[in-house]
Formats: C-alpha cells, sequence, structure tokens
C-alpha cells in the first residue's frame, strides 16, 4: 500500500516514541550505574566502577547472586524434565481430558503471584521449607514449569508424529525413536523452555520475598530490600550486569536456533 | 547388482484377517497369499482396507482376528521395529534433521552395522535409487520426487525380505509418477523382494503388479493378475474399477441358451446364464462396442442411443454415447473408422459373448455358469 509522506512522518514519529518508552528504564539504569556518589540518581554524576566492585566484594551481593544461580540452575533443569514429560504426556491423551490437565497446569501463570505465595508461605511454615534451598527450588518450579509445558507443547504440535512411525519401521523401538528421531526435533522447544524456566526462577521475586530469611536470599530478594534500606547504587550495577547477560543469552539463543533453522527446513 | 534368488523375498499369508473400531470393520476377514519375490498390489477406493490391510502386515495396527504370517512364521503381536519389514510412505517420512546420507545409514546403525560396511551398503542403496550424489543434503533441499526415491534407498537398505509401499507416488506429478513406476520396477527386478503396494489407481496398479487384489469395504472382491481382472472381473465392483465399461440393466429373462436383457424396449442376448435368482447386468468393455450409423449397423445385439461426448485420444476416439434408458455406453473407436459428431443417432452394436453377465451389486453369493 502506498503512504503519504505526512503519513509516513507521524507513523515513524510514534513508533519511535513507543520504543523510547520500552527502552526508557532499562537505559536509565546502565547510566546510574556508573554514579561517582552513592545516590540512586539520575543523572548520575561523576563516573566509578565502585558499584562493580561492592557487588563482587561484598558478600551480601556475591552470596544472594550466587544463590539465584543455583537455586535458577536447579529449578531450569526440574523444570524442563518436568515439564516435558508433561507436554509429551497430553499430547499423547485424548484431546478432552489432556485439555482439563492442561489448563491446571497452566494455572500457576494466572493466578495472582501473592495469592500463590500466601499459599506456599503458610505450607512451609509447617513443613520448615522458609529460607531453604529445596523450598525456594520447589516454589520456583511451580512456577517455572507453565513456560516449558507452553514452549515444547507448541513443538510437538508440530511434530510429525509419523516420523516415529518410519522408525519403527527401520527398527527403532521406543526409546531409540525418542532419542534419535523426537528429541533432536523437538530440542529448539525444550531449549527455550529451560530458558524461560531459568529467566522465571532469576528473576522471580514476590513468592521469593515470602519464603526467605537472613539465611537464604535470593539476587531479587537481595536488591528489593538493599533498596528499601538505602539508595545502594549497587542495584544499578547489578541491574546493568543481568541486562548484558540475558542479552547475550537470548540474542545467542535466537541466533543459534536460527541458523539451525535455516540448515534444515 | 546383482538379483538374489537365494534371498528371493518372504511370503506372506493372510488368513481371515479382521480389523474392528467398535462396529466398523476396516478389514471382514481378508484372506490372501502372497508368493516370495511376487509384486502385490492391493487396489481399491479410499476407506476400502488396503492401506489398513498394509499397516497390519508392517505391524502399525493390531489385528482384531485372523492369523498372519510373514515367510512363514506368525507376526501377530510382534512389535513394527521387530519384523524388519521395509517401508515406504506417501508422505515420504525422511528425518530432517538428518542428511540423505543418514537417513540411508539409519536402519543399518541400529543393526551394529559396521562402519565401512554401512558406507558401502549406503552408497549402493543410492546408486540404486540414483541418487548417489545427494548424500550430504538435507531433505529439505530435494524435490518430492527426489525424496521419495531416498525414501526407498532407506526402505531397502537393509535388506528387508518384504518392502511395502503405500501409495508412495501419489503427492507426485503425473510425468514423475510414470517415470517412477518405472523406476521401481526395476529395482523390483533386481531386488528379488517381496513388494506390497498400495494405490487406488488402477493404471498404476497394471502398469506394476504381477498381481492385483482387489478391494471393497474390507473385503477382498478379486485377485488376480490385470489381464485376468479386465476380461474376467468376478464382481461388476472389480469390472467397474478396472479400465472403463458400459453397464447394461434391464428386465432379464434367463433360459437354456442364455439370458436377454430387455432395456428401454430393445433387447440384447448373451450365451450364459448367472445361477441362483439374481438379477444379472451385462459389463461391456469399450472395444468390444462397435458404433454405427442407424442402419448400418451388423450382428443381433443392436442398441439406439446418441452421442454425449466425442473425445479425441490421438490413437483413436473415444465415444460416450446415451442409451434409451438414460444410461451412458463408452465406447472406443480405432483412428481408420468413422468420425461422428455431437448428437448424431447412432446404433451400438455388439458380440453377446463378449458381454459379461454379473450379478447387480450387493449380491455376492452367486457364481458364473
Amino acid at each position: 500500500m502506498e503512504m503519504k509522506p505526512l503519513t509516513r512522518v507521524v507513523l515513524g514519529l510514534v513508533s519511535l516514541l513507543v520504543a523510547i518508552w520500552l527502552v526508557a528504564p532499562t537505559l536509565v539504569v546502565v547510566p546510574m550505574s556508573f554514579n561517582g556518589n552513592k545516590s540512586l540518581s539520575f543523572p548520575p554524576q561523576g563516573f566509578s566502577w565502585q558499584w562493580y566492585e561492592n557487588f563482587v566484594t561484598n558478600p551480601e551481593w556475591s552470596t544472594s547472586f550466587l544463590n539465584s544461580l543455583k537455586v535458577a540452575s536447579i529449578v531450569a533443569v526440574l523444570a524442563t524434565v518436568l515439564g516435558t514429560l508433561a507436554a509429551f504426556g497430553l499430547d499423547r491423551m485424548k484431546a478432552r481430558p489432556a485439555n482439563l490437565l492442561r489448563m491446571l497446569m497452566l494455572t500457576p501463570m494466572v493466578v495472582p503471584g501473592v495469592v500463590l505465595a500466601i499459599g506456599i508461605y503458610a505450607v512451609y511454615l509447617d513443613a520448615r521449607l522458609v529460607g531453604t534451598l529445596p523450598g525456594f527450588v520447589l516454589a520456583h518450579t511451580i512456577l517455572a514449569l507453565p513456560f516449558v509445558l507452553i514452549a515444547v507443547s507448541a513443538n510437538l504440535e508440530v511434530f510429525d508424529r509419523r516420523l516415529e512411525t518410519a522408525a519403527a519401521s527401520l527398527g527403532a523401538g521406543a526409546l531409540t525413536t525418542f532419542r534419535t528421531v523426537t528429541l533432536p526435533l523437538i530440542l529448539p522447544g525444550i531449549l527455550s523452555g529451560l530458558l524461560f524456566a531459568f529467566a522465571t526462577s532469576f528473576d522471580e521475586i514476590i513468592v521469593s520475598l515470602f519464603i526467605t530469611n537472613p539465611y537464604l536470599k535470593t539476587l531479587p530478594v537481595q536488591i528489593f530490600s538493599s533498596i528499601t534500606r538505602d539508595a545502594d547504587p549497587t542495584v544499578a550495577a547489578v541491574g546493568t550486569i543481568l541486562l548484558c547477560a540475558t542479552t547475550i543469552l537470548i540474542g545467542g539463543g535466537m541466533l543459534l536456533l536460527g541458523r539451525e533453522r535455516k540448515g534444515r527446513l | 547388482m546383482n538379483p538374489r534368488p537365494d534371498n528371493r523375498g518372504a511370503a506372506i499369508d493372510l488368513e481371515s484377517v479382521t480389523k474392528a473400531y467398535g462396529a466398523f470393520k476396516a478389514l471382514d476377514g481378508v484372506s490372501l497369499r502372497i508368493e516370495p519375490g511376487e509384486f502385490m498390489t492391493l487396489l481399491g477406493p479410499s476407506g476400502s482396507g488396503k492401506t489398513t490391510t498394509l499397516n497390519v502386515i508392517a505391524g502399525f495396527t493390531d489385528v482384531s482376528s485372523g492369523k498372519l504370517l510373514v515367510g512363514g512364521q506368525s507376526v501377530v503381536g510382534v512389535p513394527a521395529h521387530k519384523r524388519n519389514i521395509g517401508v515406504v510412505f506417501q508422505h515420504y517420512a525422511l528425518f530432517p534433521h538428518m542428511t540423505v546420507g543418514r537417513n540411508v545409514a539409519y536402519p543399518l546403525t541400529l543393526r551394529g552395522v559396521g562402519q565401512d560396511d554401512r558406507k558401502r551398503r549406503v552408497a549402493k542403496a543410492l546408486d540404486m535409487v540414483k541418487m548417489g550424489d545427494f548424500a550430504h543434503r538435507y531433505p529439505s533441499e530435494l524435490s518430492g520426487g527426489q525424496q521419495q526415491r531416498v525414501a526407498l534407498a532407506r526402505a531397502i537398505v537393509f535388506d528387508p525380505p518384504l518392502l511395502l509401499m503405500d501409495e508412495p507416488l501419489g503427492a507426485l506429478d503425473k510425468k514423475l509418477r510414470e517415470w517412477l513406476q518405472l523406476e521401481i520396477k526395476r529395482i523390483h527386478r533386481e531386488l528379488g523382494t517381496t513388494f506390497v503396494y498400495v494405490t487406488h489407481d488402477q493404471e498404476e496398479a497394471l502398469v506394476l503388479s504381477d498381481r492385483i487384489a482387489v478391494f471393497n469395504r474390507g473385503r477382498i472382491e478379486q485377485v488376480g493378475t490385470g489381464r485376468q481382472l479386465y476380461d474376467e472381473p468376478a464382481t461388476l465392483f472389480v469390472g467397474r474399477f478396472i479400465g472403463d465399461s458400459t453397464v447394461l440393466r434391464g428386465e432379464a429373462r434367463s433360459d437354456g441358451t442364455g439370458t436377454a436383457l430387455t432395456i428401454a424396449g430393445e433387447t440384447v442376448a448373451a450365451p450364459r446364464r448367472l445361477a441362483g435368482e439374481t438379477s444379472p447386468v451385462m459389463l461391456l468393455r469399450p472395444e468390444k462396442l462397435a458404433i454405427r450409423r442407424p442402419g448400418q449397423a451388423d450382428g443381433k445385439n443392436r442398441l439406439a442411443g446418441t452421442i454425449a461426448e466425442a473425445i479425441y485420444l490421438g490413437s483413436g476416439s473415444k465415444y460416450e454415447v446415451k442409451l434409451g434408458d438414460g444410461s451412458t455406453a463408452i465406447v472406443r473407436s480405432p483412428l481408420t473408422g468413422e468420425n461422428f459428431a455431437l448428437g448424431e443417432k447412432v446404433e451400438l452394436c455388439f458380440d453377446g459373448a463378449d458381454a459379461k453377465l454379473l450379478p447387480d451389486d450387493s449380491t455376492a453369493d452367486t457364481t458364473l455358469t
């Protein structure tokens, strides 16, 4: 469709505004992390690396970072295995019960985080799981599983099951077929599920605030408590590091998947 | 590649095989013997049970009752991956994440064939289907016909004694299909393996097969060579499914000398009769009918009609003639014959001995005498 010049200019301006609006908060964090003063003011004054130094050297920060890494890694693996198995089961079930079960398993995405948090906290108090690694892992897995389920299900939907029949005719048993045919073809879904599960756990804050204690803090909890206690610019440094890490992770993953797809389809 | 007279392929015996889905019988007492090394085609319209039969032999579908023997051994209950039967699917079913070479090597890898031997056999199989130069390509980089040739190589590379093909050329265009038919025929000759081929295309069945089993509603109507099915159809269904035909229906009278049919006031006769109390129909092949201008007809069986369609075929002409009772007769006349125009009044004549008397559909328990 041919566009009038004026329309084109207006459209461009609006798009630019929306783009700025979307990335502005992120772009504010990066300069703040190099602030010379101990304040979270914007625009920052002076330049220094001290908040990055603080992040690495201050045990409060480094421990919480390692905690988050640990929890998110275990959650990613656990949620991916469980979510993939669930997606498989649902894919091979009759449609009606499968849809019901699927909806049930996706509820953690829909239920308000606070509601979940209160429920989990109440149970954890009795079960002595508050502030423990298993406690965090269990709670975060509940939240991460739907993402894996969705990603793997989407892949299974386009997976041609007739390939499994073909593999059987060539002499492959059920397990061999899964390992050599099904798994490689749904791997993109599993990997993106893994990534989402990791990210979900890594920046989970609501439930974490409820089940944390001084002995086990995750990074988001540490950021939250730090910013409510004093305006420590270390949070900006942490934010910037996370921004870079996720950009590399997601961008790299997308590049990798893109290349795979080009080679195959 | 040498033929393998020592390994001629497996015989298949189906005995009263039935497959029921609830009240619906996809297969209703199918019995069929396929000889070692034979090219057998299962022919029929969709839903007739031909693909179900193939799936039963392959092990993709369980039988509800009946016996199934491959090479003299019962395979009922044996899972598909332990049957050692090659299968070629209509949708190719190549593994998209593997190269052509790895696709073809797949069944050999599963059987623990060593690397050198594997390479040699993959190359041999790909050469056989003329895809030797494509080993490093991915299936997505190949055309449909090329993919199907790779699928064929993958299905024969492990030397199965039996190869099943489920409408393998169904998704390809006519030219390619005809060429691949000849390729499949050549490969069958070179391998000596038993081939079971499913199609709904009767021309394809005639080109390829040693024998054809015609399926209808979960049963086999007739098994025979293409010539037998064309010349001596056992049922009206077979007669109409194989080749063009004209079916004459009318008021029938039988006596010791034969059967007479009265169609819209005209009577034709054939020197045969059907046993039993069934109403017979006459089936005539297009080349057995002659077309004449009124008054010039010879022979005693004549039917008046009007040319409804004239089709020039190059090697001759095909006419559709509307008869007095509103039915349509199909006549093929040679190039040297007269030409007739649309709407022209004509007479059809035939020798009563060329008319096949068959029971009208739905009455199966009668025989020709």
